[in-house]
Formats: C-alpha cells, sequence, structure tokens
C-alpha cells in the first residue's frame, strides 16, 4: 500500500506516540515494581532496603486487603448490575416512538457529564446528608427515620452514586447499538407470532450482546479506579467499610507514606485490571479486522 | 516528453510475488491499454509507475531519466482513480487548481487553464458544486479535468470508467479518445473491457499472473496471438478452442477457431454438431453448437440466421484463420503462411 | 421496536420516559435551583421547588470570595491544553496507522490500549516522586503532561477510526498532483477529517475536565482544576449547600453544553470503535 518513503515518514510520525507512552506506561511501572521489593517510607528516607517479596506478604495478608478487595468487587458489580439492566430498559423506552426524545435523551445523559467531585457532593450534602438531605427530609416527611447513608450503608451509598454517572454512558451505548438492528428481522418476528418476551430474548438481547459486553468492559476499567467519590464522601470509611483497592493504595501511600507496600498493592492492581484488559482486548481486537 | 520505459522491473508484497521481471517500453504519445485477469497486477504495475508503490527491484525511467524512486508529486504524471478520487471538501474549481496551486502557478494562470479545462470537459457549469453534487459521469470528467491542467507528460488511468453505466461508459471512452487525440500525451489506461481495450489503444499489453504475454496494436493481438492465452483473452466472444486428438506433425495439439471465423455449410464440413442456445442479437447471432468429441463451440451467425435449437449443423472454417498451439500453448506458424 | 405503536402506547411510553428521566436529571436541577437560593432556604424542611427567592448571592460570593476563576482558567488550560498537544501528537500517529498499513499496525494500536487500561494506581508512586523531583507538583504543566498522556490512546484510536472511512486514494491524488506531505495533511487530510478532529478534542476536553485522580492527588491551591476546587468543598464549607451548588453549577455548565454537542461521538470515542 505504499512506498519505503512513505513508510519511513510514516515511523517517524508514530514516534512521538509510541515513546511517549512508551516512557509513561514502563519507566513508571518499573519503578514500582522496583519499589514493591523495598522497606520504603517516605517518612524514614534513606533506610530503604530489599525485603522480597515481604511488602506483597503483608499487603495480600492485611485484612483491610481482603475487605477493600470484597469492596471492589460489590462495587465494580453492583454498578455494571445496575447499569446494564438500566441501560437496557431505557434504551429500549427511548428507541420507542415518543415525544420529545432528544429532550429525555439529553436528561438521561447529564450525569455522564457532570464531574465526579461535583456529583459525589451533590449526593452526599444535598440528597443523602441525615440531616439536612433531601432524602432525609422526604423521610420525615413520610415518617420514618432518615437513613445514615454514608454511616450506615457506605458502600451502597457509593455505588447509587458511581451508577447515576455510568448509566448514561450505558444507556447511550445500548440505544446506538439497538438502532442499528435490522427493523425487518422484528417485523418478520411479528409476522411469526413471537410476543414481545421472545422479540427481547431472541432478537434484541443476541443483536446487543456485544454492546453490554464493550460496556461491561469499559466500565470495568474505569470502576476498578473509582477514587474520588470515595474519597469526598466516606474517605473509605467508616473503618474499611468503602475502601476499594486503589483508595487503600492510596491511603497507604500519599498517606502512610509506606512506598514499598502502596507499590507492591499497586502491582497488584495492575494484575487485576490486565485479567480484565486481556478480554477487553480480544473483544476490541476483533472489531479490527473488519 | 512522455515515454516510459520499464527495465526488469519487479514487485513483491512482503513474500508475494505480484509482478515477474517485466521489460516495457512506452513511447511517447502513445494510448497503451493495460489488460488481463483479475489479480494479474495491473493496477500494481500502474501504481508503481506512478510512484504510489516501490518497485521491489528493476528500474522505471521516464524521459530517459531514472524514476525509481523519485515521489509521486514528483514524476509528472497525473493518474485519473477508479473511485475519482476527487477532494470532498473542495468545489469543483478547487479541486481542479489544486495540483496547480501546488505547482504555485500564479493565480491568473490557473484561472485561465480552468476555463480552458472546463470548456473541453464541459464543466463550466458545475464549477462551484462539490463532488457530492454530481453525477458519477460529471465527477469523472472533473478527475479528468485535474489530471490535464497541469499538462503531465503521461496520464494513467486505472479502469476509470468502470463505476459508470453502459451508455455513458461509451461516451466518456470517445471523449478520452478525443483527448489523446488532441493532446497527444501518453495515457497509460488499465481496463477490463475489451471493446475499451480494443477501441482505444494504439497498443495493448495483456498481462498474466504477473507478466505480460504479448504487446501489440489491437490488430496484431487479435490476428497473431503469441499463444493460447492471448488468443483466449483478446476478442469476444472468446475463441473457441479445440484439443486435437494426436499431435500433428508439426507439434501442434490444439486449434484455435473465432467465432465469427467459422462458416455454416449445409454440406459436410470440418465439424458436425448440434444446435443449442441461439442468442439473436440482431446484427448477429451467436449459435452455441454442441459437437461430438469436442464440447461446446461458439459461432457468429448473421443477423437473420434461420437456424433454432435442435438444428443439425456442420461447420468449416478458412484454414489461413485457423491457430495452432502446440503443447506449451505458444502459437504455430499458421498454415495459411506457409 | 414499534413499528406498529399505537398513540395509546405512545402516550405512556412517553410519560414513562419523561418520568424516569427527569429522575435522572433531578440531582443536576436540584443543585441548580439551590444555587439561586438562600442558605436558609437550601437546607429548609419543606424545600420548594421553584418558588423561592431567586439570588444571585451565592454566584457572586463564590466569585468573589473564592479564587474560583483561577481554578477555572485551570481547568481550561488543563484540559484543552492537553488536548491540543495531544491532538498535535496523535493525528501524524493515527495518519500512520490509518494510511501506511503494516503488520505491526495492529498491535500497536493494540498496545496502545492497553496503556489505557493501566491503573492509575500502578504508576501513583513513581509518578508522585518524579512529579516531586522535578517540581511538577502542583503545576499546570504537570497535569497537562499527565493529562495529555492518559487521553493520547483514546486520541489515537478515535482519530484512527475517522481517518480510516477516508479513501486512500484521495490522499495518493494528492500525491499525484504534487502535494509534499505537509500540503497533503493541511489541504486534504484535515479538511476533510475536521469533523472527526473536532469531536476528538470535545471528548478529550471533556473527558480531562472531568478527571478525578491525578488532579486530586497532584494539585493544591495553585494548579488545582474545578474537580479539586470542588472537593475542597467536602467539609466543613460543604454545608453551604447553596453557594456549594453554585461552584458546582458553573463547574459542569460548561462541560454539559459541549457533552450535548458530543453525544454522538462519544459512543465510537469510549468504545474504541467498537461501538459506532
Ligand atoms: N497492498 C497489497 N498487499 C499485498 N498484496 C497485494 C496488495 N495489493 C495488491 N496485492 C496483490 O497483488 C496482486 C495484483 O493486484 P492488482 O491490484 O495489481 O491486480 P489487478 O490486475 O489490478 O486486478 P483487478 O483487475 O481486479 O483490478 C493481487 O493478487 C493482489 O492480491
Ligand atoms: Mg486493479
Amino acid at each position: 500500500m505504499a512506498t519505503t518513503h512513505s513508510r519511513t515518514l510514516a515511523q517517524f510520525m508514530l514516534f512521538p506516540s509510541v515513546v511517549l507512552l512508551l516512557a509513561w506506561m514502563i519507566v513508571p511501572l518499573c519503578m514500582t515494581l522496583y519499589f514493591s521489593f523495598l522497606d520504603y517510607n517516605l517518612l524514614s528516607p534513606g533506610t530503604e532496603e530489599f525485603i522480597g517479596f515481604l511488602n506483597y506478604e503483608f499487603f495480600l495478608t492485611d485484612p483491610a486487603f481482603f475487605e477493600s478487595f470484597f469492596n471492589t468487587l460489590l462495587l465494580v458489580g453492583g454498578v455494571l448490575l445496575i447499569t446494564i439492566c438500566g441501560g437496557i430498559g431505557l434504551a429500549i423506552l427511548l428507541d420507542q416512538a415518543i415525544w420529545g426524545r432528544n429532550y429525555v435523551r439529553i436528561m438521561v445523559l447529564a450525569p455522564f457529564f457532570v464531574m465526579p467531585t461535583v456529583s459525589a457532593l451533590v449526593w452526599k450534602n444535598m440528597l443523602m446528608n441525615p440531616v439536612n438531605g433531601l432524602f432525609a427530609h422526604f423521610a420525615t416527611f413520610i415518617g420514618v427515620d432518615p437513613v445514615d447513608f454514608f454511616a450506615q450503608i457506605p458502600l451502597l451509598s457509593i455505588i447509587i452514586i458511581v451508577s447515576w454517572q455510568w448509566l448514561p454512558f450505558a444507556a447511550l451505548i445500548l440505544l446506538t447499538a439497538i438502532q442499528s438492528l435490522d427493523r425487518e428481522q422484528l417485523e418478520a418476528a411479528d409476522l411469526d407470532g413471537a410476543g414481545p418476551f421472545s422479540k427481547f430474548f431472541y432478537i434484541v438481547l443476541p443483536h446487543l450482546s456485544r454492546a453490554i459486553t464493550a460496556v461491561i468492559l469499559i466500565e470495568t476499567i474505569f470502576l476498578l479506579s473509582i477514587f474520588a467519590e470515595i474519597l469526598v464522601t466516606t474517605s473509605g470509611g467508616p473503618g474499611y467499610e468503602s475502601t476499594n483497592i486503589t483508595y487503600l493504595i492510596y491511603t497507604q501511600s500519599l498517606l502512610q507514606f509506606d512506598v514499598g507496600g502502596g507499590s507492591a498493592g499497586g502491582i497488584i492492581a495492575v494484575i487485576i485490571a490486565n485479567i480484565v484488559a486481556i478480554f477487553l482486548m480480544r473483544l476490541i481486537g476483533k472489531n479490527l479486522e473488519g | 516528453m512522455g515515454s516510459i520505459t520499464l527495465k526488469q522491473v519487479t514487485k513483491n508484497f512482503d513474500e508475494v510475488n505480484v509482478i515477474k521481471p517485466l521489460d516495457l517500453e512506452i513511447r511517447d504519445g502513445e494510448f497503451i491499454v493495460f489488460v488481463g485477469p483479475s489479480g494479474c497486477g495491473k493496477s500494481t504495475l500502474l501504481r508503481m509507475i506512478a510512484g504510489l508503490e516501490d518497485t521491489t527491484s528493476g528500474n522505471i525511467d521516464i524521459d530517459g531519466q531514472d524514476a525509481t524512486s523519485t515521489p509521486p508529486a514528483k514524476r509528472g504524471l497525473a493518474m485519473v482513480f477508479q473511485s475519482y478520487a476527487l477532494y470532498p471538501h473542495m468545489s469543483v474549481r478547487n479541486n481542479i487548481a489544486f495540483p496547480l496551486k501546488r505547482a504555485k502557478v500564479p493565480a491568473a494562470e490557473i484561472e485561465q487553464k480552468i476555463a480552458s479545462a472546463a470548456k473541453i470537459l464541459n464543466l463550466g457549469d458545475y464549477l462551484d458544486r462539490k463532488p457530492g453534487q454530481l453525477s458519477g459521469g460529471q465527477r469523472q470528467r472533473v478527475a479528468i479535468g485535474r489530471a490535464i491542467v497541469r499538462q503531465p507528460s503521461a496520464f494513467l488511468f486505472d479502469e476509470p470508467l468502470s463505476n459508470l453505466d453502459a451508455s455513458l461508459r461509451v461516451n466518456m471512452r470517445l471523449e478520452i479518445s478525443e483527448l489523446h487525440k488532441s493532446l497527444k500525451t501518453t495515457m497509460i489506461y488499465v481496463t477490463h473491457d475489451q471493446v475499451e481495450a480494443m477501441t482505444m489503444a494504439d497498443r495493448i499489453a495483456v498481462f498474466n499472473a504477473g507478466i505480460i504475454e504479448q504487446v501489440g496494436t489491437p490488430l496484431e493481438l487479435y490476428q497473431h496471438p503469441v499463444n493460447r492465452f492471448v488468443a483466449g483473452f483478446i476478442g469476444s466472444p472468446k475463441m473457441n478452442f479445440i484439443e486435437l486428438k494426436q499431435t500433428k506433425e508439426d507439434g501442434a495439439t490444439c486449434l484455435g477457431v473465432r467465432p465469427e471465423h467459422f462458416q455454416i455449410t449445409t454440406d459436410a464440413g470440418i465439424w458436425s454438431g448440434k444446435v443449442g442456445v441461439v442468442e439473436h442479437l440482431g446484427s448477429e447471432t451467436f449459435l452455441h453448437v454442441q459437437v461430438d468429441g469436442i464440447g461446446t463451440l461458439t459461432v457468429k451467425a448473421n443477423g437473420d440466421c434461420p437456424l433454432s435449437y435442435g438444428d443439425d449443423i456442420s461447420l468449416s472454417a478458412d484454414q489461413s484463420k485457423i491457430l495452432r498451439f502446440n503443447d506449451q500453448g505458444i502459437t504455430l506458424p499458421s498454415k495459411g503462411n506457409q | 421496536m414499534a413499528t406498529n405503536s399505537s398513540s395509546k402506547s405512545k402516550v405512556i411510553y412517553t410519560l414513562l420516559a419523561w418520568t424516569i428521566s427527569a429522575a435522572i436529571f433531578f440531582p443536576i436541577l436540584w443543585t441548580l435551583l439551590t444555587s439561586f437560593k438562600t442558605e436558609a432556604e437550601a437546607i429548609s424542611a419543606n424545600p420548594s421547588l421553584f418558588m423561592f427567592d431567586w439570588t444571585l448571592e451565592n454566584y457572586r460570593d463564590v466569585l468573589e470570595r473564592s479564587p474560583y476563576f483561577d481554578h477555572f482558567w485551570n481547568s481550561v488550560v488543563i484540559s484543552v491544553g492537553s488536548s491540543l498537544i495531544g491532538l498535535l501528537i496523535a493525528i501524524p500517529a493515527a495518519w500512520s496507522m490509518a494510511f501506511v498499513q503494516s503488520k505491526r499496525t495492529k498491535h500497536l494500536l493494540m498496545w496502545m490500549l492497553s496503556t489505557k487500561m493501566l491503573p492509575p494506581v500502578g504508576v501513583l508512586i513513581p509518578i508522585y516522586l518524579l512529579f516531586r523531583d522535578f517540581d511538577l507538583l502542583d503545576t499546570k504543566l504537570g497535569l497537562v503532561i499527565v493529562m495529555t498522556l492518559i487521553n493520547l490512546p483514546i486520541m489515537v484510536w478515535m482519530l484512527y477510526t475517522y481517518f480510516r472511512e477516508i479513501p486512500n486514494e484521495i490522499l495518493e491524488a494528492s500525491r499525484m498532483d504534487g502535494a509534499s506531505i505537509s500540503a497533503e495533511i493541511f489541504h486534504v487530510l484535515l479538511p476533510i477529517a475536521l469533523p472527526g478532529i473536532a469531536s476528538t478534542l470535545l471528548l478529550n476536553v471533556i473527558l480531562a475536565w472531568n478527571e478525578a485522580f491525578w488532579t486530586l492527588i497532584l494539585t493544591a491551591a495553585n494548579a488545582a482544576p474545578l474537580t479539586a476546587f470542588i472537593a475542597s468543598y467536602s467539609s466543613p464549607e460543604g454545608l453551604f449547600y447553596a453557594k456549594l451548588s453554585a461552584a458546582s453549577a458553573m463547574a459542569i455548565a460548561p462541560i454539559l453544553i459541549l457533552g450535548w454537542f458530543s453525544q454522538k461521538q462519544l459512543v465510537r470515542g469510549l468504545t474504541f470503535g467498537a461501538v459506532k
């Protein structure tokens, strides 16, 4: 497709991107890996020494690790469940002939553009605050005790906030996918006497499977690294009840200045993300062939 | 201005060889047509001449200068693509002006050249439209306009008419031929279409699997194909090949008879058979004749041929028009010339 | 799905869709409304949706008493700056991959994508220490660098998918027409790809504007963009709901507006072309 001349030029033009990304990925990652084998605390500089896998041992046997690992699973799984189910429902609804579809679409999409710190604060203070929040007012109004969201159900509260942020994403992508569904297929199914449920399960859902996979994988990548929402609402508490791995590593490295331990955690987070990434890359790679 | 010489050029895509060592002399001002089956490397060779593909080995000389590694922009050639490849964001005027602007031609001169190209190609009314607002034929004219304004030393066409419908194709074919007559610039033209090749070409190069089988004027190829491949490729409908039961003393294993060279006789001819499908085209008729031991022969007859399905007929052919091939497919000297 | 929808089902679907979307939009609407209330009304136990004394005092307070504009400016510099620099780096790369394909192209694309999947905590400590050692902590430059790098793969990918839709023959035609490589890119490729480039820019501005890991960790008072500025309301100023709302409204308004323009491209950009 090309000449040596243009090929040389192409390599030259690729160079900056490749070098920068290499530097961004490889250099810090190697440093993290190196630190993870050191006893290294920023509070006592100059005393670094090689301690083998001890950091990993501490990190992996720390009860906080288990708690935050399960919190991470719950957070990712919960948000995925809510956004995928809600997203499919919304996508189907928005695909119907309705009045003012564009306005509806705009409203549904809006939360995705709200910065994480704003959405976390708005939910925390104005909606979920046990005294002055709207939910508390509403609870008092109907005569039940207001829930103290971040004390009683901290993780669930964060799941709710994050789901609110990601539901538009799922809905938008699934709507795009649904709109590419061949209408004739549905008409043919109508002629065959298929009811709405069999149409959904035998035609719509299989058609959406690829988009659903994409949503799951992409959301997972982002959800594994949820940080701001936890920082501004619960700071991981009470105890470790709403700490995920990302937040745990942050506290360990930048609040307790344990570089070695934080690095070991970082490497473990990379491994977890890689497992997801492999699936995502397969999916996207398949698309490259087309 | 406009002679192109290919010396032992080859092309590999990765490990795959697409053009075998190939020599070709394209003369200044001639209209040469590349034909050949799909995938035989016509486009590849054209793109190598254009400089859009590297030459793996060998040399390409343009006007006596070695241009093998000259970038396309510096070769002074113009190309018309099958997809027209117009710049969608520019008006017709700017499309045509683009090569001139690149060559830093003064604005006044550009205007004048656009005007004359528009006149030649009947584009005057469309100069301010975007390519998206033009029909296929008009787009093709713009593509040609863009090519002619820079007065290239040669034009390269890669199946320029294949996206047009049949009647438009005939018109554009004539227009391109006329253009060649008036510009007298070298043109290299790749096509699948027999009629285009025969009618437009000064010379035709027949390609097959990365080599040139034969180069010659249309009539040379028609009358004196060097081998079975060229004989079968040139001429429509295809030449009939009749395998011989035993090798003749001169080595012939196969005879080639063009459909138009059969005579239908009532008395015993050379071959006798039954008429199968009859295709009446009005001016002529094609008979598909089933001959025992040989197969189906295509026979061209007059437009008012009365024969119909199932009739028994007998065929003969002028010995001087029958081609004879040996077991390598090489054409043997014809009997009529001996 | 609604091939034979009667007008009755249209009414039902419309009602349902409006109710759900209003519920989803409600927190944003509520924030906007609260930003026009007095602090007392903002925490009133009998909140009113529209019937209150509308006031602009909160906006005035936020703008006058806090360095809102500094942070706004930081956000602009970081998001727009990183997106523009990213484009400069990504356009040549995308050009190469889209128009001079080789066997490596696919691997390269996948590799770029994989860098996007690296969790930030995996490089948190080295980046923090490097920034500390190079005096980049709490500087706009530092954040522009980080933002450019984390969004570079998305940019290359988006541009690549847009460029792929441009027939190679058009670029070849320009080469035959005597265009140099810069003329080919500036007069042919970029104008044709302009819509795609604009949406790439837009999406990346949005992503960088809302990024809330590195901005929170690497900045303090000086270079903090709005994400970090708003986070500072978490306590104790967070108790001033009306001012929090006003600050929030001003932080999200520009991006909400940009976002509505980019919704179509969003799908392609965020799914790396897997869903179009
Ligand atoms: N970029 C490429 N990489 C690898 N192989 C290629 C490439 N371009 C062409 N080929 C191969 O080279 C051979 C010649 O292709 P070319 O396009 O020259 O054929 P063609 O004679 O123009 O055919 P057609 O009449 O169908 O246009 C084909 O087998 C094709 O598969
Ligand atoms: Mg071809």
